[in-house]
């Protein structure tokens, strides 16, 4: 692991701690009160969900390109964290939809295009698993796909009358909602960088050991 | 000489299809079985619902083109034939082309079965704008033969092929479906907007073009062994 | 102060929206038109919400840490293996 790692991950710790106090400071929202709180840690994760395909996307593409390792090892790694950090957005976003809205669940553009997003990441997953011989490749195009559909997710919601709220919301916040925002959305980005670093170590490990199973056959 | 090979192809592809017509019969008869199961899933006391046709024949489309999209690789996987194509001195995008155009011949020879059957069945008076519905099927028999041509021509040597056919192919064309449902749903209503319909359309072409243009480009690199 | 100018937005945003509910947010503040729910223990919500978050975080650190001792211990089984047989 690089020298950076820990000392990154003990500021992200700290960060994280410090959160809830920022997040506490913040003014209520008018008329959706406490449960609006979710809104700190859930659009900071719906970001890193949506740089995270991006991420696997750009990867792969270089990965067809040019058939560097490192790039599908980068590729693999960030469609996990493109489920875990969908799996954040698709369960917090509900909980406080449910107070919010009355509703659990919509199938208006942003939620189902996000939920397919979020497929196609698991059917990356799947197909590394059980594919085979030449799974790679195959996977590799699917996330090309996959990153397609993320600029699609990001402005859908300014085009159509949905129910979530538009992207010209962020911008308008006032100060404290604004800094704890801010301040949650670092603390992701940190968290995506450092996960993705620890996940791509677990796959640099694997090519290791690969690696010493064929020279163990020759 | 790109649209001579993309000729070549689909016309090998037809002639061996004429021949047995096996996969014609078998993915007709499997559309037509699909529509049926849902016409007696829903239908209550003797009528089917209102708005199902729609959403039916769009479903019967997608099962009908993955199991059309496995069983034609499958046949190239037999004779190991899709190798021998790859191997000639020909554009690969070409080759691509050439089987996206049979297999959108085939899916389009199953919806002519198909429309008049939903039609029938679901009492949707599906051929009120032909015109329009005719635009709308092709568009998006289009968009998911492209993908799903590319996404079968990869699995040809996976494992667990039949299974991540599904996995692959229906994440990326719910978009294509869902357009393609609420298109042929306007359509159904007793004055349909055809400005709504056109708006449909439109997403559907841009999403046409975007996959067109993805597959394009990565049919080379991704076939490549 | 701030909390009246949040109310005077929301005031004037209905006058703006045209269509039925539920409407589109242009400000983080949404229309009263809202439908009125029985009162949902929204902390309950909210506590659930981070615990999910946090859970989520830590369940997926605890995977990768397992699979990496996993194949660590095989690496380190391989490289014994290697040394010993190129000893003999």
């Amino acid at each position: 692991m690089p020298k950076w790692f820990m000392p990154f991950a003990a500021l992200t710790a700290v960060m994280f701690t410090a959160s809830p106090l920022l997040i506490a400071n913040a003014d209520y929202e008018s008329t959706m009160g406490l449960v609006q709180k979710v809104f700190y840690y859930y659009l900071p994760a719906a970001w890193v969900f949506l740089i995270s395909a991006i991420v696997c996307g750009v990867a792969s593409a270089r990965f067809l390109v040019s058939g560097s390792p490192r790039q599908d090892r980068l590729a693999y790694a960030a469609a996990e964290l493109t489920v875990l950090f969908g799996a954040i957005v698709l369960v917090t976003g509900p909980l406080w939809a449910r107070k919010a809205w009355g509703v659990w669940w919509q199938w208006d553009v942003r939620l189902t295009s996000s939920l397919m997003g979020w497929m196609v990441a698991w059917a990356y997953l799947l197909v590394r698993k059980y594919g085979g011989p030449g799974s790679d490749k195959l996977a590799a195009g699917l996330a090309l796909f996959g990153a397609a559909n993320v600029p699609f997710i990001y402005i859908s919601v300014n085009y159509w009358r949905t129910i979530h709220p538009a992207t010209s919301v962020v911008p308008t916040l006032p100060v404290d909602m604004g800094t704890a925002l801010w301040f949650c959305v670092a603390c992701f980005i940190l968290l995506f960088v450092l996960l993705l670093r620890l996940r791509v170590h677990l796959e640099e490990q694997r090519t290791k050991l690969d690696a010493l199973f064929l020279s163990l056959d020759e | 000489m790109f649209a001579r090979t993309a000729w070549l192809v689909l016309r090998k592809d037809l002639t061996v299809e004429v021949r047995s017509l096996e996969i014609a019969y078998t993915t007709l008869f499997f559309a037509v079985a699909c529509v049926l199961v849902f016409a007696f899933a829903l239908v209550k006391e003797g009528k089917a619902p209102e708005d199902g046709a729609a959403g039916i024949l769009w479903i019967a489309i997608a099962f009908a083109g993955t199991l059309a999209l496995g069983r034609t690789f499958e046949r190239e996987r037999q004779s190991e034939t899709l190798r021998a194509l790859l191997m000639a001195p020909a554009d690969r995008p070409a080759i691509y082309v050439g089987k996206l155009l049979g297999i959108v011949a085939l899916l389009c020879g199953t919806e002519i079965v198909l429309v008049p059957l939903v039609a029938f069945l679901f009492q949707a008076p599906l051929f009120r704008h032909p015109f329009w519905l005719a635009v709308v099927l092709v568009c998006g028999t289009v968009g998911f033969a492209t993908v799903g041509t590319l996404f079968s021509a990869m699995l040809v040597r996976a494992r667990s092929r039949d299974v991540l056919l599904p996995v692959l192919l229906y994440p990326i064309t719910v978009p294509v479906i869902i357009a393609g449902v609420r298109a042929t749903a306007t359509l159904l209503e007793p004055d349909a907007e055809l400005a709504l319909v056109r708006f449909w359309v439109a997403l559907l072409l841009a999403l046409d073009v975007v996959f067109l243009t993805l597959a394009l480009w990565t049919f080379e690199p991704l076939m490549t062994d | 102060m701030r909390l009246a100018l949040l109310l005077v937005l929301l005031l004037a945003s209905p006058a703006m929206a045209q269509q039925p509910p539920p409407t589109q947010q242009d400000e983080f503040v949404p229309v009263s038109q809202l439908p009125a729910q029985d009162q949902l223990p929204a902390a309950r919500l909210l506590i659930a919400a981070y615990a999910f978050v946090w859970l989520a975080v830590f369940a997926y650190v605890g995977s990768v840490g397992r699979r990496l001792t996993q194949v660590q211990h095989e690496v380190e089984r391989l490289e014994a293996d290697i040394k010993r047989g190129s000893r003999t």
